[in-house]
């Protein structure tokens, strides 16, 4: 009994520490961060059936294990000149939350590059400027002397076409 | 050996609210004085079974209540009571009150007593009086040889019992039933082991004794088997008297009274006709408790289809299986065989999916039962006529879709009832029959689901819709509205042109939430209506989770996939059919009619490298009754899909109803005729004007 009482204290230590991970990927030559716990899997570029009259950022929806999951090609949505996709191009699966439940969503991104774990209190608000709304951005971390943004991913997988989508059920 | 019962309970609950289904239906099919024996024993069993389990579970007050139903409908069964209006009515109550103890016990909230108590009062009265002598000269009949045994002499019951080895898996505990007997009296119990395994061939879910019970008490055979009525097919099982003559309890059984003997394999016989809900319950119930209360009954038949498909593909395998694949020596028969294997293995594989596919599917009659007792018990309260009539009850339906089908339903049928049908007198007086016709139709047409409400009531009142969508200010006193547009403003949030309110219907809450509820199922409601003719409401409904069968076509680079149930014909374009109208729609001539071109790389923005229509291919689609002719660039073969919803991971995309794999992995996307058809009618806008990107959003 009292093992377990040990261990269930060592755990909730843990969680105090308030470290989060999170997955970082290039994007435009900058580092981008997604909480790893959103992460479902990363897989490589493959084609896409395309959806018609949808925004350009939408590239379509793809086949995943009998999923049928949309994918959103996050150069456009920033609206960041595209380039040919190439051999580190990958397709990152996350789990979106939103008022009507849980999504399945991919984005499509330069290259994955790292897993760094970031404590609460090292994450900077970010700077009320610059080329995307910070709604979208959760914050900039420091990592090895190199900025992460880390994206606020619900807020922005939500957004824009979703949003209309959401606001015409209504 | 102590069983966590309460992991049957829910087991139990589903069954007797099953139960509950077959009385009330059964109860409302009862003709009054003229009973049907058939159902009125169908109803018995349900509350026979509900009392039984619901003593076993420890829900005594619902025991004790159903108690006093048993005891009625047991009389009317044997044909001791006639069947009044008055008896069905307070069984019918007994029903609802019934439910909601059930819900109570579920729920863990405490039960309205005084209710149950009231109704038991009301049971008690009918009971008491009505053809009271007849009851005594019928009962007595069934208790004659009760009788014959029954003498004041009995010092007592002895009982043989020994259980089958597999009874322990039903969840029926020895030791319980012990228990129950030493409440009626001193109870002697000697346990054979003889049976009993060395340890270590003991199976702990076995049971391997057997008991020789003593019951010193004078109590009726009825209260000793009812303790053993769970397990009567499940244990061998000897009762005999103990006279005050016959000391000797071994010797008592030797003698063995030939009339309890009789008596005992009488009422067995009963009891099983009561049987298979309860051991369908404790069979049910050896599935561990899932956490996730949603469960689905299936048909045996589905089952058994299942069943033999996968017997089927097993077979296939191991006929695969046996082409040893080496691939140096693989000569033509050998292909040959492949071949076929591969082609049965196909058949297969599409059969065991649509079986499995048809496991959530439920027919509508789940939906559709509820009503008779709605429209039974509203016609009593308002004192109106109203004749039910259904069709296509085994039009089968997605279980989500049925869940969710209901509310809207009971709602459209009750204003049909509350504000369609008229008053008996006002029905005579407008040359209609005095008893008003409510009908519930369900079918299939063009891959949906087609629900019809349709009473032959007074209809809609257009100017009093107008009147009161004026008063509401949702439209403009001199707005000029279609038919069509009239009648859709009754879907409009808080209207209602009911001129009192009922505690049934018109508090204007209703029609907008039944829109909603409709389309969030992704179908469709619309209304017609004529003055003094009645009403219809047609709802339609998609096909969720079905397969379907598909024209796959190519546009472009892209394959849709158009469902082969809207497709009237394929041809190929000839220039001289094709005509303009205002240089902008093109309509084709298909013998007598004109129908409009879709040009499918328009509306969808895909580049193509046709230039003339000549010699195009023109897939002429129907829907929602009008029809239309997609251009595409090729057709290839016709195959069946299964839907995926687009809508679970993105949202509706106007013109496509959801999305398959294709055998190769890849997405298409499923056609949505209706929609394609409206969507020609009003261009979308170009989607890069919505939105093209974050930067002017931000």
């Amino acid at each position: 009994m009292s093992t377990a009482q040990q261990i269930d204290t060592n755990t909730s230590v843990d969680v105090m520490t308030d470290t989060d991970q999170y997955l970082t990927f290039i994007l435009a030559g900058e580092e981008y961060g997604v909480d790893i716990l959103r992460v479902q899997e990363i897989k490589g570029w493959d084609s896409v059936t395309p959806i018609p009259n949808t925004p350009d950022y939408i590239k379509g929806v793809i086949n995943l294990r009998g999923t049928i999951v949309p994918i959103v090609d996050l150069r456009h949505r920033f609206s960041l000149d595209a380039i040919p996709y190439g051999a580190t191009t990958v397709v990152i699966v996350l789990k979106v939350t939103s008022d009507n439940g849980n999504r399945t969503m991919g984005i499509v991104v330069d290259a994955v590059s790292d897993v760094y774990n970031v404590a609460a209190e090292e994450m900077k608000p970010p700077p009320d400027f610059g080329a995307i709304s910070i709604d979208y951005v959760k914050g900039l971390a420091t990592v090895e002397e190199k900025m992460v943004i880390v994206l606020e991913i619900d807020k922005l997988l939500n957004s824009g076409v979703m949003e209309n989508a959401e606001a015409l059920l209504q | 050996m102590a069983i966590d019962i309460t992991q049957f309970h829910e087991t139990f609950f589903e069954e007797s609210f099953e139960g509950l289904d077959i009385m009330e239906s059964g109860l409302l099919n009862l003709d009054i004085g003229a009973a049907d024996n058939d159902t009125v024993n169908s109803i018995f069993r349900a509350a026979h079974s509900i009392k039984g389990g619901s003593a076993t579970f420890g829900f005594t007050e619902v025991a004790e209540f159903t108690h006093g139903m048993e005891t009625l409908l047991d009389e009317m069964r044997d044909g001791s009571r006639d069947v009044t209006q008055e008896s069905v009515d307070t069984l019918l109550q007994s029903v609802d009150c019934l439910r909601e103890m059930l819900a109570a016990s579920r729920d863990k909230t405490p039960i309205d007593v005084d209710r149950s108590e009231v109704l038991k009062k009301e049971l008690e009265s009918i009971l008491a009086t009505g053809n009271n002598s007849s009851t005594l000269a019928a009962s007595g009949e069934l208790k004659d040889h009760d009788q014959a045994s029954e003498s004041n002499d009995r010092e007592g019951w002895h009982i043989k019992f020994t259980p089958h080895h597999d009874m322990l898996r039903t969840g029926n505990d020895p030791v319980r039933m012990f228990r129950e007997l030493a409440e009626l009296g001193e109870l002697i119990v000697d346990v054979d082991i003889s049976q009993l395994p060395i340890l270590d061939d003991l199976d702990p879910e076995e049971s391997y004794m057997s008991w020789e019970l003593t019951l010193k008490c004078n109590v009726e055979i009825d209260k000793v088997k009812e303790i053993f009525e769970w397990v009567e097919d499940e244990c061998d099982f000897e009762l005999s008297e103990i006279k005050s003559e016959t000391p000797a309890p071994d010797s008592a059984e030797k003698v063995q009274d030939t009339s309890s003997e009789v008596d005992t394999s009488a009422t067995l016989h009963r009891a099983i006709a009561a049987k298979p809900q309860a051991a369908k319950a404790a069979a049910g119930g050896k599935t561990p408790a899932n956490t996730d209360s949603a469960s689905i009954r299936v048909s045996i038949d589905k089952v058994d289809a299942l069943i033999n498909m996968v017997g089927e593909l097993v077979i296939t395998q191991s006929m695969i299986g046996q082409l040893d694949c080496d691939f140096d020596d693989f000569d033509n028969s050998r292909m040959e065989k492949l071949r076929d294997g591969l082609t049965l293995l196909e058949r297969n594989t599409r059969e065991l999916q649509e079986s499995v596919m048809r496991i959530r599917m439920l027919p509508i009659s789940f939906a559709f039962n509820r009503f008779p007792r709605m429209v039974h018990d509203l016609c009593q309260k308002l004192d109106k006529k109203i004749e039910l009539k259904t069709t296509g009850e085994q039009t089968e339906l997605d279980k989500t879709v049925m869940e969710k089908i209901g509310d809207p339903l009971v709602h459209l049928v009750r204003n049909s009832i509350d504000h369609g049908i008229e008053m008996p007198e006002e029905r005579l007086a407008a040359n209609k029959s005095e008893t008003g016709i409510i009908e519930l139709n369900a079918f299939h047409k063009g891959g949906n689901i087609i629900i019809e409400i349709k009473d032959d009531g007074a209809g809609f009142n257009k100017d009093r819709i107008k009147a009161k969508a004026i008063e509401r200010e949702l439209i403009g006193s001199d707005e000029q509205l279609s038919d069509d547009k009239i009648y859709d403003l009754i879907f409009q949030p808080g209207f209602s042109t009911a001129e009192q309110l009922s505690d049934i219907s018109g508090r204007g809450v209703g029609m907008d939430v039944v829109r909603r509820n409709i389309r969030e199922l992704g179908g469709n409601i619309d209304v017609t209506s004529e003055e003094g003719q009645g009403t219809t409401f047609t709802i339609r409904l998609p096909l969720t989770l079905a397969i379907l069968d598909g024209q796959l076509v190519c546009v472009g680079d892209e394959i849709y996939i158009t469902p082969l149930v809207s497709i009237v014909e394929s041809l190929q374009i000839k220039e001289e059919f094709v005509n303009n109208i205002a240089g902008q729609t093109e309509l084709y001539k298909v013998r007598d009619d004109y129908i409009p071109i879709v040009r499918m790389h328009d509306m969808f923005g895909i580049g193509t490298k046709r230039e003339s229509l000549e010699g195009g291919l023109l897939v002429v689609v129907e829907g929602d009754g009008k029809k239309a002719g997609l251009l595409v660039d090729e057709l290839l073969g016709q195959q069946q899909v299964v839907i995926k919803s687009l809508e679970t991971n993105y949202k509706r995309v106007d013109g496509v109803s959801g999305a398959t794999i294709l055998g190769d992995g890849t997405v298409a996307l499923i056609l949505d005729v209706d929609g394609l058809i409206d969507l020609s009618r009003n261009p979308p806008a170009p989607a890069r004007n919505q939105e093209s990107s974050i930067r002017e959003v931000a």
